[in-house]
């Protein structure tokens, strides 16, 4: 590989690059320049437009407009396979790989080096592979098999496959999300020592400290936009959260003043092994309780076993002062909570069925009196409750994979609300809709908890929970980290907790 | 969805009257009284099985437990009138036997989460070499005339044999539980979505639980009739009819995927296949071509809705079937962008 090079063309480049999915900008007038040993960091809350970034250099989307510079040349990458073939590599978060197979076949996968009648030369292939491990540093024995290796070895494996494909520009997206931290100082030398050999590497992280450690530069990214490109030397960490969240709250949050009452859902020293400990808060009659934390952080479980669809190993769930069984979703139910789950797809709704099967899946019993279920019920209560949401439909009997987002989402809430609950668990709510639909679901939220509901409300947009929610609890590694008011959280006291810096205030 | 189904339905319908249509003209006896009892008496069984079958083919899973489950049964209803015991103990604890063998089943597809298809599939060599062992090669004969009718006879001054009768009184009550009641619905979601099912607060597990238990009974119940009706009790009993009878099902128009499909439509597929091996049989068609048929007519089932999509989807593309899911994983918060869309770079950066 070439010497580094820190002045001339960079060896990738983006500019002005914009990408737009269906109604959705996703990215709009992105720059961004990798350069031959340099480490360069793309920072941004979920949603910012990152993966987008590296789904575009690795040739997975082209971008509508702006350019795609290879050495200084236009290129437009039509396939993963011709980035590759170009020189660049996309190392995941979790790799993908046959696991029966050996380490080296993982390794040669699709080049492995031929004898003569075209058979693979394994020698070449085992002895190549350990030269490249002995290069990175690390020792993996090539003849082992794949299966039971760690993430981190699997992510070694990735570089491996990188460095046999020639590779000069490598991104690595949220390579140390499940790493421990000395699995991760061996994967920063590993990238340290790739960039010192003249790769340009992109490394995505939500940890802050990783970013200082390991890049050189930083580039922003917030709602898709370009932000800045900094040196991370002239950039503190205050500065960069606050290019990261920074922006005012809008219109978009018709919170009200409510009159908070007396605790309705009281969780207790929850925890599940591995995944949260000792979760303990409580919702009020009226309150809105933001949940906030980045993904992963263990907010979904905590609210699937505060339903009972998943099971906990300890603690106690008790609504209106009435303990909750574990694992059992109907007790809870009946009990008057709800939970319109994260993914609306595959555990809100049954899309298949009609507008009006969904809806009264969860109160089957109330459309069914005598034990016989009654079609003219169910039409009434999908009825009812798509004309409370403004639901835009055809016919009821239309199956629900027919309609939009926004309004798929509002069968799922009507579907609860059907239920009459006290307490109303949301987990991302607003996940993947519209705009208009957005503003809806807040106004719902807003009245629902003027009315004396107790919400909680879980959500990776800062916007969001800042813009709802009386209180906010913020979650890191499955603990809650920090408990805010409303006047306490913003969006860097919120960040600071939720990247693990602890309480800001 | 439904018209589609309705179509379906209709379909097997026109069919089934197009089959008696041509037996009546081509083939001299086939509409006599006698001759339509014993069409319908030849599938009571089958039509038993395919009860049992339906509603778990309607959640996603499968049993092919059901003709040896049946086998087993008739075995021990051998054994036990060979040890003198009365026709009327033996009924009760052999509905029971059924209940347990379905239990085995649900305990290890729903309590260990093993595959339906594969339990089952060893289930169905299970039971038949438990009925093996419980009676030998051998038959047992000499059932009582006191209940032998109910298996073999007629309602007086009509076409229709007491079995049948049963049948349809089951499968009506299976009807309206299936499509008219809190049950059914969730049968339905299961199949269609099992996830969302559980986060509905249905309670999967026990549902799956509840069928496995109730198709052994129904199974017990079609071995009480199928030994009376030939009054012999033998290990091997019904073999190989869990076929017929998952075709029966399928033709009938419900999905193996689950959560399609409708009660009318397996009678209809029942009757169809009825008169269909009636007709052949009358017209010395050998078995071993009624089974030639029996498998065509299972796969065409199944194909047809899949040929039938692939032409609406070349018809208008957009129309049929749940469209693409949108990239959502890649898709920023839209209301970040929009939030966003005010806020330039520039004005950040003062």
């Amino acid at each position: 590989m070439a010497a580094p090079d820190h002045t001339g063309v960079p060896l990738l480049e983006l500019r002005d690059v914009t990408k737009s999915f269906q109604a959705v900008r996703a990215l709009r007038g992105v720059s961004l320049a990798l350069r031959s040993g340099e480490v360069h960091a793309l920072a941004g809350e979920n949603g910012a437009g990152k993966s987008t970034v590296v789904r575009i250099i690795g040739g997975e989307h082209q971008p509508d407009s702006g350019d795609v510079l290879l050495d200084g040349e236009h290129v437009r990458f039509s396939s993963p396979r011709e980035a590759q073939q170009r020189g660049v590599a996309v190392i995941h978060q979790e790799p993908i790989q046959f696991p029966d197979l050996s380490v080296a076949e993982n390794v040669f996968m699709g080049r492995q080096p031929l004898r003569t009648g075209r058979r693979i030369d394994r020698k070449a292939m085992h002895r190549r592979a350990s030269e490249v491990f002995d290069q990175l540093g690390v020792p993996i024995d090539p003849a082992r098999q794949t299966r039971g290796l760690s993430i981190a070895d699997q992510q070694i494996i990735e570089i491996a496959k990188a460095l046999v494909a020639d590779a000069r520009i490598i991104v690595m997206d949220e390579p140390t999300a499940a790493l421990s931290a000395v699995e991760a100082e061996r994967l920063f030398r590993v990238a340290r020592g790739l960039a010192d050999r003249g790769a340009a590497l992109l490394f995505i992280s939500h940890r802050l400290d990783e970013m200082y450690t390991l890049c050189d530069r930083v580039t922003v990214l917030r709602d898709g936009a370009f932000v800045v490109t900094e040196r991370m030397a002239d950039i503190d960490n205050d500065t960069l959260v606050r290019r990261m969240v920074g922006r005012s709250v809008e219109q978009l949050f018709p919170k009200r003043d409510t009159e908070i009452g007396e605790e309705v859902l009281v969780v207790d020293g929850l925890t599940r092994a591995g995944v949260y400990r000792d979760i303990s808060f409580s919702v009020r009659r009226g309150e809105i309780v933001g949940l906030a934390g980045l993904v992963g952080s263990g907010r979904s479980e905590v609210v699937r076993a505060v339903f009972g669809v998943d099971d906990r190993d300890s603690g106690t769930v008790t609504v209106d002062g009435k303990a909750l069984p574990k694992g059992k979703p109907r007790n809870a139910i009946e009990s008057g909570v709800a939970l319109v789950p994260e993914d609306r797809r595959e555990q809100g709704l049954v899309l298949e069925l009609s507008i009006e099967r969904n809806a009264s899946l969860a109160r089957l019993r109330q459309v069914s009196p005598g034990g016989l279920t009654r079609q003219s019920r169910e039409r009434a209560l999908a009825g009812t409750w798509g004309e409370r949401l403004s639901l835009k439909f055809g016919s009821l009997s239309d199956p629900a994979a027919t309609l939009s987002g926004g309004n798929q989402q509002k069968i799922v809430l009507g579907k609860w609300l059907a239920t009459e609950p006290s307490v109303l668990i949301v987990d991302e709510p607003t996940r993947g809709i519209d705009i208009g639909a957005k503003v809806e679901v807040h106004a719902l939220l807003s009245d629902l908890a003027a009315q004396g509901m107790a919400v909680l409300l879980i959500s990776s947009e800062l916007p969001e929970v800042l813009g709802m929610a009386d209180r906010v609890l913020v979650m890191h590694e499955g603990r809650i980290t920090a408990e805010l008011s409303r006047d306490e959280a913003d969006e860097e006291s919120v960040m600071y907790a939720a990247t693990g810096n602890g309480s800001a205030a | 969805m439904r018209e589609k189904l309705l179509r379906w339905e209709s379909i097997l319908l026109l069919l089934c009257i197009l089959v008696f249509v041509w037996g009546s003209a081509s083939t001299p006896g086939f509409a006599e009284t006698d001759n339509v009892s014993f069409l319908l008496l030849d599938y009571t069984e089958v039509a038993l099985l395919a009860l049992a079958l339906l509603p778990i083919i309607l959640t996603g899973e499968i049993d092919l437990s059901v003709a040896s489950v049946l086998g087993f049964c008739s075995a021990l209803t051998g054994v036990l009138w060979d040890a003198g015991m009365s026709f009327e103990t033996i009924v009760p604890l052999v509905l029971v036997a059924g209940a347990v063998l379905g239990s085995l089943n649900a305990t290890l597809i729903v309590r260990f989460g093993l595959p339906a298809l594969a339990v089952t599939i060893g289930t169905l060599g299970l039971y038949r070499g438990l009925a093996y062992v419980v009676l030998g090669d051998g038959a047992v004969t000499g059932f009582p005339d006191t209940y032998r009718p109910i298996a073999t006879d007629t309602i007086p001054g009509t076409f229709l044999p007491y079995s049948t009768l049963v049948v349809l009184v089951l499968g009506i009550l299976v009807a309206v539980v299936v499509h008219y009641t809190p049950i059914g619905r969730s049968l339905y979601a299961i199949g269609l979505g099992e996830q969302t099912a559980r986060f509905s607060g249905i309670r999967v597990q026990r549902i799956k639980f509840v069928l496995y238990i109730v198709s052994g009974i129904l199974c017990a119940l079609a071995s009480l009739v199928y030994t009376l009706r030939y009054n012999s009790a033998r290990a091997d009993n019904a073999n190989g009819l869990e076929l017929i009878a998952v075709a029966a099902v399928l033709l009938g128009g419900v999905s193996i995927f689950g959560g399609k499909g409708t009660v009318v439509g397996v009678a209809s597929a029942l009757l169809l296949m009825a008169g269909l091996r009636n007709v052949l049989f009358l017209n010395d068609v050998t078995n071993e071509i009624q089974n030639v048929i029996n498998g065509l007519l299972l796969i065409i089932s199944v194909l047809v809705p899949v040929v039938a999509n692939l032409v609406r989807r070349r018809r208008s593309p957009a129309a049929v079937g749940i469209p693409e899911p949108p990239p959502q994983e890649t898709l920023p918060d839209p209301v970040g962008a929009t939030a966003a869309s005010h806020a330039t770079p520039e004005e950040d950066q003062r």
